[in-house]
């Protein structure tokens, strides 16, 4: 193995120097801020799991429909069952922050549109951001295109307007929202109002009705919700990439290569196979479940339910939406403190996005070095680029301008199908999926759609350059 | 830098795809592998890790060996001999 350079230590730990000296001397200021640092350090958590795995969920299908590698998608499903079975606890003990997302086929539509995008950019949006602390280029450009494209796309009206169905303009405007929102001018704002929220929420466990909490969350939400429907995908894999080739080097190396027995140690050499990915999605697990129980405990220890009631306790009453409220998921999530960034940019820069949902009703648009979820996210890029000093594979990458492109191209997408899905694949997929949310199916089957149809087109492409290759090389 | 794939010994391939993230470096590698002949060798260059573990995932999956990997400065050179399983 490759010895580590002097160089890269002092960064990793110059990095962790500065988040330990931002949380220690912010607490000097106020002990609110203790709200910060936990959004901070379980960032910091998320970042060297993702790197250490490379965990990326655009990975997980395309990969599987590009090259036929199931080990992310396993990943996945194991971090999700094991989100599950931590925050069914917390549920069942009421500590949960979590609120079910409207379901319907906006999600699956969302989901296909989020699913084209990732495959597009090279990452999903949680592996955009630790790959930016690889020192990426591209990931952050990425990154830059979901954050623009959302904080431009929750407050186009005009023309736009045109293109919402009367029947949500006018549920939009029943609603009854403040006229400072003005909720029948923009199209997020009729689609919001008028259409998704006017569909059903629910979980399974809402579904299966236990009285007993603790059957409802376990039995519920994790085994009917998680637990079944992951062992189904992994078999599906299994059945379709996996047991072919596996049962062929059976019959090479003169082992077994039929029976029952032989097809479940296949299926579970499979989930076995990459050791990395699966610690990782160990860790992932448990520092979400963890992170909801943090983040509600610190919210009854501070009598708020909101980190916007905090904010003027720490002097800044700047960018607080009108329910006095600001984005504060109280668990793992990536794209509303992107698009929030931007928003305060664009807000600084004379642009009025204050009237609409998105920014002026629930999430607002605080400065970013109060924004609770920012501090995840930047702490997710610093675990990983401390993941990556250590292990030497930190390296500056400016993007080429092909890459350029796709980079612009699928974070457009990606930042579209964020909105129009209430999330990406960690807000609107893994969390939603492992708190037993109808929807978070619903957005996961559409970003597979997504993932495959872009695995098509880049399977075109590349065969084209690949092609000019070969004919230049006499093969 | 854009894609290289050229022959560079009988038998002998390289494919460069350095500067590439992910899904480009696999799907090459798979592309390249598709179109060498068995018992050939394919040293591929590139510089995205986790490029490397699904590269890595997929020769184990379908049975290329690979029996070369280095590493500097964050650029990876592994060579991998073509595999074909009946």
């Amino acid at each position: 193995m490759e010895e580590v350079p002097k160089k890269n230590r002092m960064w990793a730990f110059i990095i962790i120097g500065f988040f330990s000296l931002v949380s220690i001397f912010t607490f000097t200021l106020s002990e609110y801020y203790i709200y910060l640092s936990a959004y901070l350090w379980f960032g910091f958590v998320y970042g060297v799991c993702l790197q250490y795995g490379r965990f990326c969920f655009s990975s997980a299908f395309r990969d599987l429909f590009a090259v036929g590698v199931p080990r992310m998608a396993v990943g996945i499903m194991i971090a999700m069952i094991l989100f599950g079975f931590v925050s069914a606890f917390v549920t069942a003990t009421g500590m949960s922050t979590f609120h079910a997302a409207p379901y319907g086929i906006h999600a699956v539509i969302a989901g296909f549109i989020f699913g084209i995008g990732m495959v597009l950019t090279g990452g999903c949006a949680s592996g955009s951001l630790y790959k930016s602390g690889e020192g990426n280029g591209v990931a952050m450009l990425v990154i830059l295109s979901i954050s623009v494209t959302q904080a431009i796309f929750v407050d186009i009206g005009g023309w736009f307007n045109n293109l919402a169905p009367q029947s949500w303009h006018d549920s939009a405007a029943a609603k009854g929202l403040p006229l400072a929102i003005n909720a029948t001018d923009g199209w997020m704002d009729m689609y919001l109002a008028g259409y998704v929220w006017n569909q059903p929420t629910t979980t399974y466990a809402e579904v299966l009705k236990f009285t007993n909490p603790f059957l409802s969350a376990y039995i519920s939400n994790v085994l009917v919700g998680i637990v079944a429907p992951a062992a189904l995908v992994l078999l599906w894999v299994y059945l379709v990439w996996v047991r072919r080739s596996y049962l062929k080097k059976q019959a090479r190396d003169g082992k077994p290569s039929n029976g029952f027995l032989v097809e479940l140690q296949g299926y579970w050499g499979m989930i076995a196979a990459s050791k990395r990915t699966a610690i990782a999605g160990l860790g992932l697990g448990i520092a979400a479940g963890l992170h909801m129980f943090v983040m509600k405990g610190l919210q009854i220890k501070f009598g708020v339910q909101n980190f916007g009631e905090l904010m003027p306790k720490i002097g800044s009453t700047f960018g607080i939406s009108i329910k006095g409220t600001v984005f504060d998921p109280g668990y793992w999530y990536v794209t509303t403190q992107e698009a929030q960034w931007v928003g305060w940019v664009f807000n600084k820069l004379g642009w009025e996005n204050m009237d609409n949902i998105y920014f002026g009703l629930n999430n607002g648009i605080p400065n970013p070095l109060l924004n609770p979820a920012d501090w995840m996210s930047v702490a997710l890029i610093g675990g990983a680029a401390v993941m990556a000093l250590l292990h030497n594979e930190f390296k500056w990458k400016a993007p080429t301008r092909e890459l350029a492109m796709w980079a612009i191209i699928g974070g457009a997408l990606m930042g579209i199908g964020s909105r129009l899905g209430l999330g990406c694949n960690v807000g609107a997929f893994f969390v939603r999926v492992s708190q037993g949310d109808l929807s978070g199916w619903m957005f996961g089957v559409g970003m597979i759609a997504g993932a495959y149809l872009g695995v098509k087109f880049f399977n075109w492409y590349t065969e084209r350059k690949m092609a000019k290759e070969v004919a230049m090389c006499e093969l | 830098m854009a894609m290289k794939f050229e022959k560079t010994a009988n038998g002998a391939f390289l494919l460069d795809v350095t500067g590439y993230v992910c899904p480009h470096p696999q799907l090459y590698t798979k592309k390249a592998l598709e179109k060498i002949g068995e018992g050939d060798t394919l040293e591929v260059v590139f510089d995205n890790p986790s490029s490397g573990e699904s590269i890595a995932a997929m020769c184990d999956t379908v049975g290329h060996e690979i029996f070369e990997r280095s590493t500097e400065g964050g650029k990876y050179k592994w060579k991998i001999k073509k595999v074909v399983l009946v």
